[in-house]
């Protein structure tokens, strides 16, 4: 097998703050292959956005702690020097955020922005660029794309925001994407073309794409491969049929069932949310970190931190459940919502 | 238990019960103007642009539509905080459209809202006790010396810790912030609750706890719920009743059940084909209803149907000239198209999990190589 374009080994984050060490991310290792789609799920403070900022370097290098390996394309980024990192970040590897109005500069013309993004990182004259951001807008579906990169951001809607944001990402035919909640902020049906676009270009690029939400609903079209994460930690990770169909851990559970559903019948079925809040990422449970909030905990739980181990293939989970409950429990409880 | 709960038919009541809000012909116009010092009106932004509603006690009416629709601006228009350009507001039979600030205020106690963003409604300077505590403190209806009490009262039923009273704001999680909201409605014991997208910014397992918070209580305190969002799944699980919107209209509105099953507005249809499944392999099979392009601007609305520059169905000369009227098509249900969607076109679009345990079957089956 050939190696894989991102393989992150043991990453851990930490931020010291006056009130003591924030674990963000602990031990989490990951590959990503070309042409996958790999999505990343959590709550709110589950380590899923500094996990990639970190990849992307954009973690403060003076007041985070990390350690581990983040190998991209053969070379270790925590290892090289900030300008070579400056050279990968925004050509080969590229990211786009949850909130596409304050991640465009408001005084500057959309095309505009996109030259800049060309011209940083090749040689290339400003009409050359202006014509190739042009050309990139209109492959993200902006209408009239000449006009458009002459106009400010205000002047777009959310969803085209996020399209142009996307056309900055993808100008320089990068080999990862990372989109942060991309349609977090956007309608149903703006999302649904966003993602479909992502989905197009990816095959179009041959790039791979990192999906990072909290709903587990959106990701199930789009995702290869899925990961959870809670609190700092990969919980779980598997094929997208392996975690809709045959998930391992009770927090993956909990995630599936708190999704309101338009497809079931009789919805209006109480929800079962996961009672309580994700824990402090100071004070980390002891143990699982899912221990206080889980209803399947038992003897090893508040004591022994569970390894993300795998089951069958390459679908792990870090629970210390056998797996023949797992399986029985999924399909006896979390299956039945209907 | 639940299918009883799905087909309450809400017709019954319909029947028996003058409805607690009504709204007739409702129009909400914002003027453009031009000039510093002579204003003149160049324009209006059609926001609301005649819309009838009804709402039972006891009842929750889901409001979906995408962004700028004017859903939010009916829901402010029912609060009277603003008024209407056109139209007539009923509470309990009684009008109170043209009701000035003081014959406004007892009604104020019968009608609560709780926000979208749990951060910005909430004054980041008072304790949470004072917030609480504030409808009471202004409608003097409970002694001075009584409001902690009441106050804790209040938190320990929407699950907040009653300890936390002198707490602040910030130090609470954005879960914990939207109960706060929810507890500074229920204060005054309304009958009727505007919950404007009262989830959106939550995550979903967060979600969850809040819309079951929103039904125990309803069915506590026989509530009316207006509930707002822009997620068809979430309006679909709370409400009985649900009413589309679409550039200041509503396009459709029919029990919930009805809408997913049957729905008649293309737009309808486009929006339900939108709704992401948490299910990969039905996901994967599933047509979509593309929408093309985004809302048209408010100002100046399209001629005829509104949705034609976007409908996949619309022919002209008819839907560019002819303004469809709202049509009963199914029990309870009202769709505004000349072109309705027919049976086999939904199928096709929407509905790929008829009965949930076909759907069970074929994820059970094949293991995962």
């Amino acid at each position: 097998m050939a190696e894989p374009l991102l393989d992150v080994r043991n990453l851990k984050v930490s931020f010291p703050t006056d009130d003591g060490l924030v674990k963000a991310v602990e031990n989490v290792s990951f590959t990503i292959e070309r042409g996958e789609t790999l999505g990343v799920v959590g709550e709110s403070g589950s380590g899923k956005s500094v996990t990639f900022l970190t990849v992307m370097g954009l973690t403060n290098r003076k007041s985070a702690q990390v350690e581990g390996e983040i190998i991209f394309e053969g070379q270790d980024l925590l290892k090289i020097p900030v300008e070579e990192l400056r050279n990968i970040r925004g050509s080969k590897m590229a990211m786009i955020f949850q909130d596409p109005l304050t991640s465009l500069h408001p005084f500057y013309k959309v095309g505009d922005q996109i030259v800049e993004a060309i011209r940083t990182h090749q040689r290339t004259s400003k009409k050359e660029a202006f014509d190739m951001s042009v050309d990139m807008l209109r492959r993200v579906g902006i209408p009239r794309p000449d006009e458009r990169a002459r106009q400010y951001p205000h002047e777009y809607s959310g969803g085209m925001r996020q399209r142009a944001m996307i056309a900055m990402a993808l100008v320089l035919n990068p080999d990862l994407l990372i989109a942060d909640e991309p349609t977090t902020a956007l309608d149903v049906t703006v999302q649904a073309q966003i993602l479909d676009l992502i989905d197009r270009l990816k095959e179009e690029f041959n790039a791979a794409v990192v999906l990072v939400t909290h709903d587990l609903g959106v990701v199930a079209e789009h995702c290869d491969n899925i990961q959870v994460m809670y609190a700092g930690r990969a919980v779980e990770y598997g094929t997208a049929r392996d975690i809709y169909y045959n998930a391992h851990m009770p927090y993956t559970w909990g995630l599936l069932q708190s999704i309101t559903r338009l497809d079931l019948s009789g919805s209006k079925d109480r929800l079962k949310p996961i009672q309580g809040l994700p824990p402090s990422l100071i004070f980390v449970p002891p143990g699982c970190p899912f221990h206080p909030r889980c209803p399947y905990r038992f003897d090893p739980c508040d004591k022994v931190v569970p390894e993300l181990l795998p089951a069958n293939g390459h679908h792990a989970s870090a629970c210390h459940l056998p797996l023949a409950d797992k399986e029985r429990i999924f399909q006896e409880e979390v299956m039945q919502r209907s | 238990m639940s299918v009883e709960v799905n087909e309450r038919p809400g017709d019954v009541t319909t029947a028996q019960h003058p409805p607690l809000v009504k709204l007739v012909g409702i129009k909400k116009h914002f003027p453009i103007t031009r000039g510093i010092i002579f204003q003149k009106k160049i324009g209006a932004v059609h926001a609301v642009d005649g819309v009838d509603l009804e709402i039972h006690q006891g009842q929750t009416l889901g409001l979906v539509g995408e962004t700028g629709c004017g859903k939010s601006t009916l829901a402010r228009v029912l609060m009277k905080l603003y008024d209407p350009t056109e139209g007539q507001l009923f509470f309990d039979g009684e009008e109170y459209t043209k009701f000035g600030r003081n014959k406004m205020r007892p009604l104020r106690r019968e009608m609560q809202m709780i926000f979208q963003d749990p951060y910005s409604s909430l004054n980041s300077r008072k304790t949470i006790g004072a917030i609480i505590g504030d409808p009471f403190r202004i409608h003097r209806t409970v002694a001075k010396g009584k409001v902690k009490p009441e106050v804790q009262q209040l938190m320990e039923l929407v699950g907040l810790n009653p300890e936390h009273y002198n707490r602040y704001p910030h130090e609470f999680s954005g879960g914990q912030r939207q109960r706060i909201g929810v507890a500074r409605a229920l204060a005054l014991k309304p009958r009727l609750i505007v919950c404007d997208e009262p989830v959106s910014a939550l995550d979903v397992s967060i979600q969850a706890q809040i819309l079951n918070l929103l039904e125990d209580l309803q069915e506590e305190f026989n509530l009316t719920y207006l509930f707002i969002a822009h997620d068809l799944s979430v309006v679909k699980h709370v409400s009985d009743k649900v009413a589309v919107m679409y550039l200041g209209r509503v396009v459709e509105s029919a029990p919930g059940d009805t809408l997913y099953r049957n729905p008649k507005h293309p737009y309808t249809g486009a929006l339900l084909s939108a709704v992401p499944i948490p299910d990969p392999d039905l996901a994967r099979k599933k047509k979509r209803i593309i929408l093309e392009g985004d809302v048209p601007s408010p100002i100046d609305p399209p001629s005829g149907c509104r949705f034609h520059p976007r409908c996949p169905r619309a022919q002209f000369p008819k839907c560019l000239e002819d303004d469809p009227e709202l049509l009963p098509h199914h029990e309870g249900q009202l769709a505004a198209c000349h072109f309705p969607l027919e049976d086999e076109s939904i199928l096709e679009a929407i509905d790929v999990a008829e009965e949930p345990e076909k759907a069970e079957a074929s994820t059970e089956n094949p293991k995962p190589a």
